[in-house]
């Protein structure tokens, strides 16, 4: 079957010329990746970042903006790597809102 | 669309942030890696692909080793480019080349830096390997009803820039004149470059 | 890379070849919309790890080479309405593709 991604070909909208000015955030995500994927680190390969963007469902893939695919996708494989644990994840994201809902 | 979509905002920006704080926490990268990688890329731009557009320009062998090779080209004008596999792809009077990358996002990044977001929306990667001429216009780009196309998908491991048609009227002009005219729509394909009056 | 650790070359410039219509599920990086024509070879690219395994965190190799495959637009759509001569080029493993019958 034709995956969410695989989409040469396929009828769509008007191409707007939309041009982004990236976030702090966004650009940390782009660098992890850079990092983790390098040689001398190799705790991602982009391919695997690729499988576990493609594996989104076609809604959460068009819904979800370009670096939050990737988040989503380092988080993935990470996890399934082993780098990470889901419990040390879950208490850190926690201990994150927390510190935004304080301001 | 672009940025973060509005039901999990904040949300991929915390994920981020936790994931990076426990990297640093098992030693596995250092925040200032991190910010060295950021501005790294941020100094990436489209301007190293217009300064290997003017040499090649003005010196044909350069051209000619450009068109072979084209990492090794980058690297001989001092730009550090990695891993990065390069294809340059010559337009000419007859061939207009457009790069896309349909399976996702695929781009130089190493010499051009980041793509804009158009170059990821599904509207690009669907449409442009099947009706270019279209997209073009929706660029603004108009090719003449005798150049033929060539997109350029790129699937795997090369990435692609293309030289565009250096513009009439530019005789005798120097480099650095030279590379101030080419756009990063160019090197992608989207936009030609005006002859001057 | 060690010469026993990738595939030799099966095809030349020139050559005629069909891309396989195979389906198989995972990470894949032959686009539909080419699966099952043909096309001609511009260009081998050199020999690469296969990035279906690499996806698995697997080391895929032997390594595959990699082709730029030439398409007729008029090939690949068959209510292109744009140029006769306009051509879409793609990379592909060599896995993915058979000498083409015409």
């Amino acid at each position: 079957m034709r995956g969410v991604h695989d989409m040469g070909g396929l009828e769509a909208g008007r191409c707007e010329r939309d041009e982004h000015e990236y976030e702090q955030w966004e650009k940390r995500v782009d660098a992890l990746m850079m990092l983790l994927s390098a040689k001398d680190r190799d705790l991602l390969k982009v391919d695997e970042l690729r499988r576990n963007i493609e594996s989104l469902g076609a809604d959460a893939y068009d819904r979800m903006g370009y670096y939050e695919r990737w988040m989503h996708s380092i988080v993935q494989t990470l996890l399934q790597r082993g780098v990470i644990t889901i419990d040390e994840l879950g208490r850190k994201l926690a201990e994150k809102e927390a510190r935004d809902a304080r301001g | 669309m672009s940025g973060a979509s509005s039901d999990t905002a904040g949300y991929y920006r915390r994920m981020q942030a936790a994931v990076e704080e426990l990297l640093i926490l098992k030693g596995i990268v250092t925040p200032e890696e991190v910010q060295r990688q950021v501005d790294a890329m941020d100094a990436r731009n489209y301007k190293r692909g217009a300064s290997m557009v003017a040499r090649a320009w003005c010196d044909s062998a350069f051209k000619a080793r450009m068109l072979a090779n084209g990492s090794a080209a980058a690297e001989e004008l001092g730009l550090e480019v990695g891993p990065l596999k390069l294809i340059v792809v010559e337009n000419t009077p007859g061939i207009h080349n457009v790069i896309v990358c349909t399976l996702c996002s695929c781009y130089p990044r190493m010499l051009l830096g980041i793509p804009p977001e158009w170059y990821k929306s599904r509207a690009y990667r669907s449409r442009v390997v099947r009706e270019p001429r279209a997209v073009l216009a929706e660029f603004g780009t108009r090719l003449p009803e005798d150049v033929d196309i060539r997109v350029h998908d790129s699937t795997a491991d090369m990435r692609y820039m293309v030289l565009p048609l250096r513009p009439r009227g530019t005789d005798g002009w120097n480099e650095e004149r030279l590379a101030a005219l080419v756009t990063r729509d160019s090197l992608i394909g989207v936009a030609r470059l005006p002859d001057l009056g | 890379m060690r010469a026993a650790e990738s595939v030799p070359a099966r095809f030349r410039v020139g050559d005629r070849v069909r891309v396989r219509r195979a389906d198989p599920p995972g990470h894949l990086r032959t686009p539909w919309y080419c699966r099952g024509h043909v096309g001609t070879i511009k260009r081998l690219c050199g020999a690469f790890a296969n990035p279906e395994e690499l996806a698995y965190n697997r080391p895929g190799l032997p390594a595959q080479p990699l082709y730029r495959v030439r398409f007729k637009a008029t090939d690949l759509w068959p209510d292109y309405r744009e140029h006769a001569r306009d051509v879409v080029e793609i990379e592909i493993f060599q896995h993915w593709l058979e000498r083409a019958v015409e």
